[in-house]
């Protein structure tokens, strides 16, 4: 790890590194919550390849977030031993499964994002940081196909499909904003060339989204839903606490246990 | 899904269509049977196949192809069907010397 960050940006990118690498293993944990009861098995293994590629990314994420702060924390430390409230997550991905189309939407409007992000954080100035990043790009570039072309099945498929998938986007919409969150810490790190620009990201984000609910015959919600804040800064939705104590009681109970 | 991806097989099976899938490891080589998957159409037959077939080794290519559409012979072809081989000595290509170094003749 390079010995030459100052505090200041030491802190900014342990922090950003924290909010990636979160977003990824509650969304990965959210989702191998599926495995076992898919709608089909061709799409159980399909959805545990995926949260095994989120879980697998966190870890890098967090790893490097660990080597960054340099108190001796690795990516189990900060996966299993922080609480609630020092987690850097949006809500987005903190939201239960729900049934197929919940998820479906849920992973879409997630990675319709995230190839975009990747993409532009796979060409930063942090070298460590944008390493990982190419490799997040190949495996989101996946689970975009995946995601989106269940959308467009159950947009355009039967009346029930249909509608459950509307429900779906249309209470997932309101956690949609964080996304696109940014504060002095990103601005920062835009300015050093460390992260990408959250607003180009947001532009390419709803070219995506519209189109692919334009195909699938879905209503974007409205310009003016509510729009949850906080989780960035660690103030989530009830959801995360009951997911984390189940993610982390075996770490807690077991320290140090090795299998 | 939509209704016609509703498939009722031979057997009163009313899943997805079943689909062959065929992989191919290294350019050049032949697309080989993997083995097979359930998936309502091509686009997500292929999906399914990575994800069941193509995860773990290094895979070039791929092909999926609905099973119905295959013809295939039964067992009880074996007998004349496929009669024309061993006793024939002359139909089999064993009288030539391969030249050494060649690999994949």
């Amino acid at each position: 790890m390079e010995e030459n960050l100052d505090n200041k940006t030491r802190d900014a990118l342990f922090e950003y590194c924290l909010r990636i690498g979160d977003d990824l293993l509650v969304l990965g944990h959210r989702l191998s919550e599926w495995c076992g009861h898919a709608p089909i098995l061709e799409e159980d293994i399909a959805l545990a390849n995926i949260a095994l590629d989120c879980i697998g990314q966190a870890e890098a994420y967090l790893k490097l977030a660990g080597e960054i702060e340099g108190a001796g924390r690795d990516e189990d430390a900060l996966a299993y031993f922080r609480d609630e409230y020092e987690f850097k997550n949006i809500q987005l991905v903190e939201q239960p499964n729900g049934d197929f189309a919940v998820t479906i939407a849920r992973q879409f409007l997630y990675d319709a994002y995230a190839v975009n992000f990747f993409d532009d954080l796979s060409k930063c100035a942090y070298k460590p940081l944008a390493d990982i990043a190419s490799k997040s790009l190949v495996e989101t570039k996946y689970h975009l196909r995946h995601s989106s072309q269940w959308t467009l099945r159950l947009g355009d498929g039967t009346e029930e499909s249909h509608d459950r998938i509307q429900n779906a986007v249309d209470k997932l919409w309101m956690f949609t904003g964080e996304l696109f969150f940014m504060n002095d810490l990103d601005k920062f790190l835009v300015e050093k060339g460390y992260a990408p620009d959250i607003e180009s990201i947001r532009t390419k984000w709803n070219k995506i989204v519209k189109d692919t609910f334009a195909r699938a015959t879905l209503n974007m919600p409205s310009d003016e839903t509510y729009m949850a804040t906080g989780a960035r800064e660690g103030r989530h939705s009830e959801q995360l606490g009951h997911m984390l104590s189940e993610m982390q009681i075996t770490a807690r109970s077991h320290p140090g246990a090795k299998w | 899904m939509s209704e016609d991806s509703t498939h009722v097989d031979s057997n009163g099976d009313t899943e997805w269509p079943l689909w062959e899938v065929f992989v191919q490891e290294k350019l050049g080589k032949p697309h080989e049977h993997a083995g097979s998957i359930h998936a309502p159409d091509a686009e997500l037959a292929l999906q399914n196949a990575r994800d069941v077939y193509g995860r773990r080794g290094s895979v070039t290519s791929m092909w999926v192809v609905q099973s119905d559409a295959i013809s295939a012979t039964t067992p009880s072809d074996s007998g004349p069907f496929f009669e024309p081989s061993e006793d024939k000595i002359y139909r089999h290509p064993n009288f030539y010397k391969v030249p050494r170094g060649v690999k994949n003749l």
